[in-house]
């Protein structure tokens, strides 16, 4: 359905289109009005992507605003996908036909003599593979995020996205408010302040944390008092193994970097935990946490003058054992990486900050830290990614969510809404959400590290 | 180098006869001396857990109550409820023969795609690159439920094969050789062409023999990720016995009153030893093809 309401949406995504062709298609050498006719088109075409699944209903008259407001995201998506895909085919036709030079093409010294056929049968396995248990599956979430499935009922009705505005219940969090617009206001300042500072550079920086604190503040507002809960642990989860993980991780690699005997011995005591599941992780903190029989609590009671309070009975500290595992967990992948970034520091640098006169920590924190960031970043993202869907294994055995819900992250709740609720319209909205988050995440560290793709994990 | 403070000259015999030099010489050696303290302090600290799971697993609920630390005498009993009453053994089989089939089944596809990658050229490889990259955004937990429903679909539920196939290949593997073969010196495959051999003789007399770093280090990621797999089994197995092991271990807690300690962290570690085994033998295949060797 076309509503009146999409038409100067249209016409937003056209203009954005035109405007990204005319640069992508003027750097790839060729006429900036090819560019504009390409990109105008991706942007009228691109949101029938989502708009023709949904059938536009998010647009129907007598929606809620929150509808609407999902339904513009929505429009914008598939506008932006198309846009992006047509300057991606820009650049790579013209590194193709040989307009724009990259180091890619001397690969293809050496190719064997054979037609296309053969390369194919070669890629068939990787590609039927992808394409059935991943492209699939994939297209199977967005079709089910818009339907209500139930277990003993065949058919599926379209519910719009029901699903998603479900999550969405238009209840407000004061803190959450109050935290977006904190976030924004620093941010604002920091960028007022860093224009005439010489260390712009930093400000950009601090805005931009301040700016993706201020979206992820404002994500929370938008959840209903159910999913901000589930939300929120995720963020909790997910921070802590990756900030304490990193860190611990960095610190420990530059131990074992330093030159004494041994040292190869000591990479593979650090490093074997990687091979650890994260179910099994959960299992031994299960046990030594363990209110009663736990060894943790003994030896507090024991050294200390405290005693350890149950993390079966207090959320905090059940988020903190859950956070602990998975950091002791991922620890060793963390340190592989960091030993091997810090092989790489090139050793003349170091030299000659030396020769500078800078200490230890000054030679740390403006010569090593920078050149190991992109591992940094790499290591965000895998360890993100860990955080999100594998600490599900951990939590299962240590607390199993609970207590009260405390440690039910998104990955739980989509399981349970899938598994146990049988219903696969709210599993599918959820792992779109987490999907979003995946993507954020991935893109973020494209722009920082300037599109060095990092092979891993 | 790693080590912040460059290192000082390695002592050679004139040294000696300079004057100073002792002095330096026992700085650097009372520096090492604290790394090393350090070192086995860290070590210890990250082994605490499983040393602790070794412990408890020859214990009995009253001696792991009295915090007891010295082994007790109930190894024996403690396995024959984790490996006969609670078929740790058949769970264990189970995911040995997945994580072999995931770990073989991704070194051939991967070798393949990268040979076709970096040795062929043909018309529409850059969008068929994209295609193959794009998936790794897509984990494939994110559409894990809609998976469920598909191969739900093909009769796989209770299957070696629903546990297998979909994941017999990957961005990863695919990616990270045909980095490594894009290394290597093109004069090798136009040697092997005047030779007259075809892409695959290629592939196996040429290629393979100079992978194994990389084979072994996309093998020790494959294993292990095929053996610590959790909730892919938990959604797909209902049938106790096709169970996988991670999901398995299940059995041995119990809920409130009654927990058996002692099985339960002898079952983590029985569970633990094949991808412990496996990233041991190839820790140093792993460490050179797949970290400590990333160029830039």
């Amino acid at each position: 359905m076309l509503y009146p309401v999409m038409l100067p949406l249209f016409g937003v995504t056209a203009a954005a289109g035109a405007a990204v062709g005319i640069r992508a298609w003027r750097a790839a050498g060729y006429s900036p009005r090819i560019g504009a006719v390409v990109g105008a088109t991706a942007g009228l075409l691109g949101p029938l992507i989502t708009m023709v699944p949904l059938r536009g209903c998010t647009f129907e008259p007598g929606r809620g605003p929150v509808d609407v407001a999902l339904g513009v995201v929505a429009f914008g998506v598939g506008g932006a996908v198309a846009i992006g895909a047509s300057a991606w085919v820009a650049r790579t036709i013209a590194r193709e036909t040989g307009r724009v030079r990259t180091p890619a093409q001397q690969l293809s010294a050496g190719s064997f003599r054979a037609g296309i056929g053969t390369p194919l049968a070669f890629l068939a396995p990787t590609l039927a593979v992808l394409v059935l248990f991943l492209y699939w599956p994939m297209l199977e979430t967005l079709r089910l995020s818009t339907r209500l499935v139930r277990l003993s009922a065949p058919n599926q009705p379209f519910v719009c996205l029901d699903n998603f505005t479900k999550l969405m219940a238009p209840t407000f969090s004061p803190l959450a408010a109050w935290l977006t617009i904190g976030f924004v206001v620093a941010a604002g300042i920091v960028a007022v302040l860093g224009r005439s500072d010489q260390d712009s550079a930093l400000a950009v920086r601090v805005r931009g944390w301040l700016g993706g604190l201020a979206l992820l503040a404002w994500t929370t507002a938008m959840f209903g008092a159910n999913y901000r809960g589930v939300f929120v642990t995720t963020l909790i989860l997910t921070a802590g193994t990756v900030i304490v993980g990193l860190i611990a991780g960095l610190a420990i690699a530059v131990l074992v970097s330093q030159p004494v005997k041994g040292q190869g011995a000591y990479r593979t005591f650090l490093i074997w935990p990687y091979a650890i599941s994260p179910p099994i992780a959960g299992i031994l903190f299960f046990v030594i946490f363990d209110p009663l029989a736990g060894i943790a609590g003994h030896l507090v009671e024991t050294f200390t003058p405290f005693t350890l309070p149950s993390y079966r009975a207090d959320g905090t500290l059940a988020r903190s054992v859950v956070i602990l595992a998975s950091v002791w967990k991922t620890l060793g992948f963390n340190i592989l990486f960091y030993v091997a970034g810090l092989q790489n520091v090139p050793t003349d640098v170091i030299e000659a900050g030396q020769i500078d006169g800078a200490n230890t920590w000054q030679r740390f924190r403006h010569l090593v830290l920078p050149s190991l960031s992109p591992i940094t970043f790499f290591l965000i993202v895998t360890n993100v990614t860990y955080a999100f869907f594998e600490v599900f294994g951990t939590i299962t055995y240590l607390t199993a969510g609970g207590p009260s819900g405390a440690t039910t992250d998104a990955m739980s709740a989509l399981i349970r809404a899938g598994q146990v609720q049988g219903s696969f319209g709210d599993g599918a909205a959820q792992s779109l959400i987490l999907f979003a988050m995946v993507l954020a995440v991935t893109f973020w560290q494209f722009r920082v590290t300037g599109r060095r793709v990092s092979y891993g994990s | 180098m790693a080590d912040l403070t460059v290192r000082a000259a390695p002592p050679g015999p004139d040294k000696a006869a300079v004057g100073p030099q002792p002095t330096g010489a026992l700085r650097r050696r009372k520096r090492t001396w604290h790394v090393h303290l350090l070192l086995v302090a860290t070590c210890f600290v990250l082994c605490a857990p499983v040393l602790y799971a070794l412990l408890a697993a020859t214990q009995n609920n009253a001696q792991l109550f009295s915090f007891q630390l010295t082994p007790g005498e109930s190894l024996a009993r403690n396995f024959e409820v984790v490996w006969e009453s609670r078929s740790l053994g058949r769970y264990m089989w189970n995911s040995t023969v997945v994580a072999v089939a995931i770990t073989v089944g991704k070194t051939i596809t991967a070798l393949l795609a990268g040979l076709a990658f970096v040795y062929f050229r043909f018309p529409g490889k850059w969008f068929v690159f994209g295609f193959v990259l794009i998936t790794l955004m897509m984990p494939t937990e994110i559409s894990i439920l809609a998976l469920f429903r598909i191969v739900s679909g093909l009769g796989w539920n209770d299957s070696t094969l629903g546990l297998t196939v979909p994941f017999l290949a990957s961005a990863t593997g695919a990616f990270l050789f045909r980095q490594h073969f894009a290394n290597l010196p093109a004069e090798l495959s136009e040697a092997a062409q005047l030779d007259g051999a075809n892409p695959l003789q290629f592939l196996v007399r040429i290629l393979i023999p100079l992978s194994w770093n990389t084979i072994g280090a996309l093998a020790v990621i494959q294993f292990v990720y095929g053996w610590n797999q959790f909730i892919w089994p938990l959604l797909l197995i209902s049938d106790q016995r096709e169970q996988l092991v991670q999901v398995g271990l299940g059995s041995l807690t119990q809920a409130g009153q009654g927990q058996a300690y002692g099985p339960l962290m002898l079952g983590a570690v029985l569970a633990s030893i094949p991808p412990l085994v496996v990233f041991l033998a190839l820790q140093r295949r792993f460490m050179n093809g797949f970290a400590l060797t990333r160029d830039k």
